[in-house]
């Protein structure tokens, strides 16, 4: 078929879906409205009854502290040298790394830095300024701050290594390591361990300088640095590898309509790349706009045409054609 | 039905202008039909009505929730009744758009100059996406903070981290209980009018037909007066709603 006569053929087949101008049927929109409200909420209301809606309370950083203190404060450490996942994430929350990035289109690093976190102080040296009553612990965070950063690296990675072997003090309060040239940094992460266990860290990370805050950045941060929350999400088959993004906790549906995005992260370039993030963003932004344009995309519009499911649909009417009723009938 | 014109009235006037547009595009007895082509006869046009329907559910028992504050529905029995009706009214939600849009793409229900239709209906469902994972970071429990820090890197990867930050639960809460459910009810509500002003797609004409035309025999284009039960006598087997 030439473009010309497919150009046709789309005119007639536009003009012919135009305007109706057959025979209608009686019909009450109103009533049919009222009918579907009736039935959703029967619906909803009987899934509610059978099977509620999950509510897993959250996690705490005193939790976390509480029950696994070692993965606490090596998280705590990797935060004090700036090792930790968000020491090194770039925008939007430090200039540390350029983000991700598709050639040359960098858009992390050009919206910048809008919720700054300096790792160290807000999740360390900070916390620990706020302890009153504990000289020995600020003369350490005075020690540290006052030490070259290739001291202070030295301590915080041979204290790292020491806490592989670390065992817990009766009562879990603080960690003992083997003896070793640390500076500082055990007396301090002792004192933000006891801080995490009795609540205090809890209250302390929240991000905000008024009474009233809503803005949580800081301690998920700092929670998803360490295991706290991939633990739990791993027994609960929410781990990225595990389609977690579409998943909740418990055997509920959770986000299927996620299907599409989370299948880019389980699958190759995506899988193994430092950029997967925005090149799901881009295959799914793409895919989406393709979506809302298929009425403009020859080959997909056509699809609809080539398998007729359409005359499943509209059997009734086809078949009518096929059979018109007798006048008088 | 076509709008009246008042000749005491300037046609200059803005008001009249708008009222005579929108009554000469929607006549009250195109917007609220009492009748539908007869070819409207399959359940597959179920699923838009009940699209509507699990989204006044979700609006509902969303305001109810809301009035309330979003730490209720933790402790009380009947903030959890709530927020169970809320989470299934948006699984129903997402099923039924689902099954309607399959179902219109497989009537190509974009012919007939109807491409907006199809437009607002496409766009409709990818905002709706992000209003419901809003609300999932926004549940304040331990589904929040894992989804909220694992979703947190695809947004800051294209930029948009400090407007949709999803680990900022006050952000995110205004997001989904004001700002993404008024883009979807404006959406949903260009979708219905689009629907009553272009009409329901009629079915394909078919292949046998066009030939017949092509090789002179079949008269002029619009097969589609085509003889069919009249209204009431039914051929038709199921009501359904004409979205």
């Amino acid at each position: 078929m030439s473009r010309e006569s497919r150009k046709l053929a789309r005119k007639r087949e536009n003009d012919y879906a135009r305007n109706w101008k057959g025979p209608y049927r009686s019909y009450d929109l109103i009533k049919e409205a009222t009918i579907a409200i009736g039935v959703m909420v029967g619906l909803a209301v009987v899934l509610t009854i059978l099977f509620s809606s999950p509510d897993d309370k959250p996690s705490t950083v005193q939790q976390w502290a509480r029950s696994t203190p070692a993965d606490f404060v090596t998280t705590a450490v990797t935060e004090l040298d700036g090792s930790s996942g968000t020491g090194g994430y770039g925008p939007p929350y430090n200039h540390n790394a350029d983000g991700q990035h598709i050639a040359f289109l960098y858009p992390q690093k050009w919206l910048g830095v809008s919720h700054p976190i300096d790792t160290a102080a807000d999740y360390v040296i900070n916390p620990l300024r706020e302890i009153n009553g504990e000289p020995v612990t600020q003369a350490a965070v005075s020690a540290y701050l006052a030490a070259p950063a290739k001291l202070q690296t030295a301590w915080t990675d041979a204290y790292t290594k020491a806490l592989a072997n670390a065992t817990p003090t009766a009562g879990g309060s603080a960690l003992t390591v083997k003896p070793g040239n640390y500076g500082p940094v055990p007396i301090m992460m002792n004192s933000l361990l006891q801080y995490a266990q009795g609540g205090g860290l809890d209250g302390a990370l929240v991000n905000s300088t008024q009474f009233y805050q809503t803005d949580y950045t800081k301690p998920l941060l700092f929670m998803a640095d360490g295991g706290v929350l991939s633990d739990r999400a791993q027994t609960q088959h929410l781990l990225g590898e595990q389609w977690g993004m579409m998943n909740e906790t418990g055997s509920f549906p959770g986000q299927t309509w996620l299907w599409l995005y989370t299948f880019w992260y389980q699958i190759k370039p995506f899988s193994t790349s430092d950029n997967a993030d925005i090149l799901v963003m881009a295959v799914m932004g793409v895919l989406s706009l393709a979506f809302i344009l298929i009425p403009l995309i020859p080959g997909i519009r056509d699809i609809p045409r080539r398998i007729p499911l359409y005359k499943l649909i509209w059997r009734d009417y086809y078949r009518g054609l096929a059979d018109p009723p007798k006048a008088g009938a | 039905m076509s709008a009246v014109k008042d000749p005491n009235l300037n046609d200059k006037n803005w008001t009249v202008k708008v009222r005579n547009r929108a009554v000469g595009a929607l006549p009250p007895d195109k917007l609220l039909p009492d009748g539908v082509p007869a070819y409207v006869s399959s359940w597959i046009y179920v699923f838009g009505v009940l699209t509507l329907a699990a989204l006044v559910v979700i609006i509902g028992s969303g305001t109810i929730l809301a009035l309330k504050g979003p730490g209720w529905w933790h402790f009380t029995g009947i903030g959890h009744f709530f927020n169970s009706i809320h989470l299934w009214s948006v699984e129903l939600f997402f099923f039924v758009m689902v099954v309607h849009l399959w179902g219109k793409y497989w009537m190509a229900a974009w012919r007939g100059g109807r491409a907006g239709t199809w437009i607002t209906g496409a766009v409709t469902f990818l905002v709706a996406v992000p209003c419901a994972l809003t609300g999932y970071v926004s549940q304040q429990n331990f589904d929040a903070q894992w989804i909220s820090t694992q979703a947190k890197d695809a947004m800051n990867s294209i930029g948009i981290g400090s407007f949709f930050n999803l680990t900022n639960f006050g952000q995110m809460y205004s997001w989904h209980i004001y700002l993404l459910p008024m883009a979807v009810v404006g959406l949903v509500g260009a979708h219905v009018l689009l629907v009553r002003k272009h009409g329901v797609v009629p079915p394909f004409e078919l292949p046998s037909a066009r030939a017949a035309d092509a090789a002179g025999d079949g008269g002029d284009v619009v097969h589609n007066e085509a003889p069919l039960p009249e209204a009431g006598a039914s051929a038709t087997t199921t009501e359904g709603a004409p979205s």
